[in-house]
């Protein structure tokens, strides 16, 4: 049974949140993907300000196809989240709470969600029409020259996801074969 | 010698319509072995996945729009009549034309940048598609397409094995190549193999393999089997659906070769998520 969760997560609610958790999401999330990352990382780098506030938020990696007419949002499933390894630790240090995305993390991320107390959430990857009957609004926020790529507000009801990995950095992922069949 | 005459809008609507309805509707080969796998899967959350993966793709055909949101970077294999003329412009130009139109009137993600390293800027139309071409006997254009999603592209490999290596080395490489992509290449994945040939003709071969429909086999019978046994290797890694364990970390291995140098035997692993779209027409 899916536990329902809103946005923005609080303390208690990522506390509760264990790997395997299904979860339905409600709320407002960003998202972005590789070239936003690139950016915000670059800012905070150099000590300038950011295009949205992070602080509490959830990300979601996420490069949307266009809307047909009547749709609010197109095709929306996750992208592989290890791209976007590089660029977390500094976004989770800036208060972002949680990602959402496919795939596995690198340990650098998952000890900067234990440190800073996230949540890392897998949706299903290839899964884009079912997704988006989920996202019922979508809004620019910054970037809009990167297309697809651009980082968009989506309300979200009752969004499927898995909590992949926990704030205590537990893990349902698969990163190492149970079983190496017969090769030597 | 008679020439056929195809006007090149005849060849840009093929093209379009190739790559809309690779997008919204999954081919039969797929579905079928989605739904064997979720019928067969042990794990729990493995069939909750498989059976939101189903509803997915039945979703996308009932609505005609893309199943996934990455839909890719167009590949064509064509095989060109050579007494065909193309009536209106270049035999190029009018393929290109059609992936640019499916992606634009199709509502398909456009997922090209100009320049792999300096630019990056979006070419807004998913152009240019890559196209081989071979020329053939006959008055026909056959196209066998594919949109090529980057998360599994991602997670291709290709080495220049030796010959000493034999069997066993060529089985390890292709299983390494699984087991690091691991729960990245969105599982169940499709598995295109090259083997033989030249560096490069092996990655051909191999994204080649990919749209292969897979419920055919490889027609060498030895070919055929070592298909099938790693198959049965990758689906005991235990990635399972989406990586979060199961017994379907794959829907299907397809193998492709050709004759290679004395000194060589290269290996090119190709791998496609769930969402293996491929199509053929014929002009």
């Amino acid at each position: 049974m899916a536990k329902k969760i809103t946005l923005p997560l609080t303390d208690e609610t990522i506390k509760d949140l264990k790997a395997g958790d299904s979860v339905l999401i409600t709320g407002s999330m960003l998202t972005g993907r590789d070239a936003a990352h690139k950016r915000l990382y670059e800012l905070l780098e150099n000590g300038e300000k950011l295009p949205v506030d992070i602080d509490g938020e959830v990300i979601y990696y996420v490069g949307p196809a266009p809307a047909k007419p009547g749709h609010a949002v197109g095709p929306a499933g996750p992208t592989s989240s290890y791209r976007m390894d590089k660029y977390a630790p500094a976004l989770l240090d800036r208060g972002l709470k949680g990602m959402i995305g496919k795939g596995a993390r690198n340990q650098a991320v998952i000890d900067s969600m234990i440190k800073n107390g996230c949540v890392y959430f897998a949706a299903i990857g290839g899964a884009a029409a079912l997704i988006s009957n989920s996202i019922k609004k979508m809004e620019t926020l910054a970037y809009e020259d990167l297309g697809t790529e651009a980082i968009y507000r989506f309300y979200v009801e009752d969004f499927p996801a898995i909590v992949a990995i926990d704030s205590k950095g537990n893990s349902v992922l698969v990163t190492k074969a149970v079983n190496d069949g017969k090769e030597s | 010698m008679d020439i056929r005459i195809i006007k090149a809008a005849a060849v840009t609507d093929a093209v379009k319509k190739l790559y809309m309805d690779m997008n919204y509707y999954i081919g039969d080969d797929i579905m079928s072995a989605l739904l064997k796998a979720e019928d067969g899967e042990s794990s729990p959350t493995g069939k909750s996945v498989l059976s939101q993966i189903i509803e997915n793709d039945r979703i996308a055909a009932r609505e005609e729009v893309p199943l996934c949101q990455d839909t890719g970077m167009a590949v064509l294999f064509v095989e060109y009549g050579e007494r065909v003329v193309i009536d209106g412009g270049s035999f190029e130009d009018a393929v290109q034309e059609g992936v640019r139109r499916a992606y634009i009137d199709g509502y398909l993600r456009k997922s090209v940048v100009d320049d792999p390293v300096f630019d990056r800027v979006n070419t807004k139309d998913n152009t240019p598609a890559i196209i081989y071409t071979t020329i053939v006997p006959g008055d026909k254009i056959k196209i066998l397409a594919g949109c090529k999603g980057f998360g599994s592209e991602n997670m291709s490999a290709i080495k220049m094995l030796t010959p000493s290596a034999g069997l066993e080395g060529v089985k390890k490489f292709i299983l390494d190549t699984v087991k690091y992509a691991g729960p990245n290449p969105c599982p169940p994945i499709v598995v295109g193999v090259g083997i033989g040939g030249t560096f490069e003709k092996a990655a051909m071969l191999a994204k080649k393999a990919t749209l292969r429909p897979i419920n055919t086999d490889n027609s060498d019978p030895r070919y055929a089997a070592l298909e099938k046994e790693l198959l049965a290797d990758i689906n005991a890694m235990g990635f399972g659906p989406a990586g979060l364990g199961g017994d379907n970390t794959a829907l299907g291995v397809n193998i492709e070769y050709f004759p290679t140098h004395i000194a060589g035997m290269p290996v090119a692993v190709n791998i496609c998520c769930h969402a293996a779209r491929h199509k053929e027409t014929e002009i």
